[in-house]
């Protein structure tokens, strides 16, 4: 354990409006869980003037009204926070599988991922259903989860050329990373498939739009594309 | 009918509001005004709350019916605005008939207008707020930014107030700014002293290729070590985030909640409406100022926004 707050955990003043709390500069599970800690004991005991929150891998930015509070007192009651960690609610970490027809019309890069790890597309697949994945945080689009744990083997560097739209759940890889794109937007990561699962739910309360949850783990289950439209049929039917 | 006919959309027309903070950890940008002191002000002008949802319209406005009486007020960059062929001055409430058509111009300098209608645009709320979200097609008006034969609703007016002008001198104290105040950024000992010089020596253009993600800046390449590389963390509106080639982008309303690119600086809270009014080729300087004068500047400006005298009846 840490002896003080304040020497495992770094500030730094991002904005006028904003602070930044680091517990390091590497991608490691015991660092995210700090980040993780922060954030649920945040949450559950929120500080007054404070507006947002961004986790990542290893820091949270905490978004401030600098009318209430400045970056003194928002890290004075940081550090008190930091202090009772151990305290964070925390939930047990789920399971969750997500179904993904790979290749073909859903996922155009896989080919091309394989070739050029030398391995066939159905070794890329193979391996990409091997590992259990953690989600760190969201980012770039509402439920955007970006998994970490990718298999080093399958780590392709993103496309030179974005794609103008990706479609909702297709499933890519972006440098170490891998997720699934909740929404149509365009998107630079290798799409290898795609989940019939919605992964942003915008009618559902605010708790279960995003099927993912930080700190769930990951799975994924390859399925074929008869099951896909089996899949959809079902999530209509709900 | 009642409420607001689209005749024409204008160039990019959204619904804008505050936009709905404290969703940064489901992956959830703020969004909101561009120019959130040009909205706020044309809220009060218009008999509402300051946060109400209105129109935001670039570079290009929109004409519109109005099938019901409503108190109007049109605010930000001056666009030319024409009620039934009378020109209609901006900054000040208006009263509209139903029947009425207002048609606004084209900008002749800075790049948002907005339209303000008394009792607010009715959109249904998307995590608390009518903002709309462009790249995930999330909140305002379908999610998308209005077409010709779209049908916006008038929430219920809650005053009808006189008329109301901006004061001209909170107008000069409130003028956008071309000289941006920054503060260091969180990856601000990265940067050598010449990547300082170069930011805030220089003058930059902003790019076509802007949005209301983000401002992209063209001009002297801003000194970087390529090399080392950094993990995504969350990120500020406004940060000034240089990519491995040079290039200064500055992360705005729209922006995503987390990023991978080193951030040299941040563009002060006071400034960033003027960030809003930057048109693709106006030039920008910055220069750097300590924290507790972004803060004093704020607290000023707010003051300002806050005072008796702000509004004229």
């Amino acid at each position: 354990m840490p002896k003080s707050a304040d020497k495992f955990a770094r500030f730094r003043e991002a904005s006028d409006q904003s602070l930044l709390v680091s517990f390091g500069e590497t991608i490691e599970p015991e660092l995210h869980a700090n980040v993780v800690k922060l954030l649920r004991l945040l949450q559950a005991e929120p500080i007054e003037g404070i507006r947002n929150l961004h986790p990542a891998y290893s820091s949270l930015l905490i978004k401030f009204d600098p009318l209430q509070v400045d970056h003194a007192e928002v890290r004075t009651r940081v550090i008190s926070y930091l202090a009772r960690l151990g305290e964070a609610p925390l939930a047990a970490p789920r399971e969750i599988e997500i179904p993904v027809c790979y290749g073909g019309e859903f996922g155009p890069d896989l080919d091309d991922v394989a070739a050029m790890h030398g391995i066939t597309s159905e070794q890329a697949v193979e391996l990409h259903c091997s590992a259990r994945y953690i989600v760190y945080f969201f980012g770039f689009a509402p439920g955007f989860g970006y998994l970490g744990g990718l298999p080093s083997a399958l780590a392709t560097p993103r496309l030179e050329t974005p794609r103008a739209k990706v479609p909702p759940g297709s499933v890519g890889i972006g440098g170490k990373q891998t997720g699934v794109y909740p929404l149509e937007t365009p998107g630079g990561w290798r799409l290898i498939g795609r989940t019939p699962l919605t992964m942003f739910r915008r009618d559902e309360s605010v708790e279960r739009m995003n099927l993912l949850q930080i700190g769930d783990q990951v799975r994924f289950r390859p399925i074929a594309k008869e099951q896909f439209a089996e899949f959809v049929g079902d999530a209509r039917g709900q | 009918m009642k409420g607001i006919l689209v005749q024409a959309p204008g160039l990019f027309t959204t619904v804008q509001d505050l936009g709905r903070e404290g969703f940064g950890p489901m992956g959830v940008s703020a969004s909101g005004a561009a120019d959130a002191i040009s909205l706020r002000i044309g809220n009060r002008l218009a008999g509402n709350a300051e946060g109400a949802a209105a129109l935001e319209m670039t570079l290009v406005g929109g004409t519109f019916i109005f099938e019901q009486n409503a108190v109007i007020a049109v605010t930000g960059a001056d666009f030319g605005t024409l009620l039934d062929q009378m020109t209609v001055p901006i900054w000040s409430s208006t009263q509209v008939k139903a029947g009425q058509t207002l048609a606004l111009g084209s900008s002749s300098s800075g790049a948002r207008s907005y339209l303000c209608v008394g009792g607010g645009i009715a959109v249904e709320r998307f995590l608390g707020s009518a903002s709309t979200h462009v790249l995930s097609g999330l909140g305002g008006f379908e999610g998308r930014a209005l077409r010709k034969g779209d049908r916006l609703e008038i929430g219920a007016a809650s005053s009808l107030p006189g008329k109301r002008t901006l004061s001209p001198q909170a107008l000069e104290r409130l003028r956008p700014r071309k000289v941006l105040r920054v503060t260091e950024g969180p990856q601000s000992d990265w940067f050598e002293d010449c990547a300082w010089a170069m930011l805030c020596g220089n003058t930059f253009r902003v790019s076509e290729q802007s949005n209301r993600m983000g401002i992209r800046l063209e001009g002297p390449r801003v000194p970087i070590d390529a090399s080392r590389e950094m993990i995504t963390e969350g990120v500020s509106l406004g940060a000034i985030q240089v990519t491995p080639s040079g290039q200064p982008i500055i992360l705005f309303v729209e922006q995503q909640t987390t990023g991978g690119y080193p951030k040299i600086a941040n563009v002060i809270s006071a400034d960033l409406h003027s960030l809003g009014q930057l048109r693709p080729r106006d030039e920008v300087r910055f220069e750097q100022i300590e924290m507790r004068e972004a803060r004093a500047l704020l607290r000023e400006q707010e003051e300002l926004l806050a005072s008796e005298e702000l509004i004229q009846e």
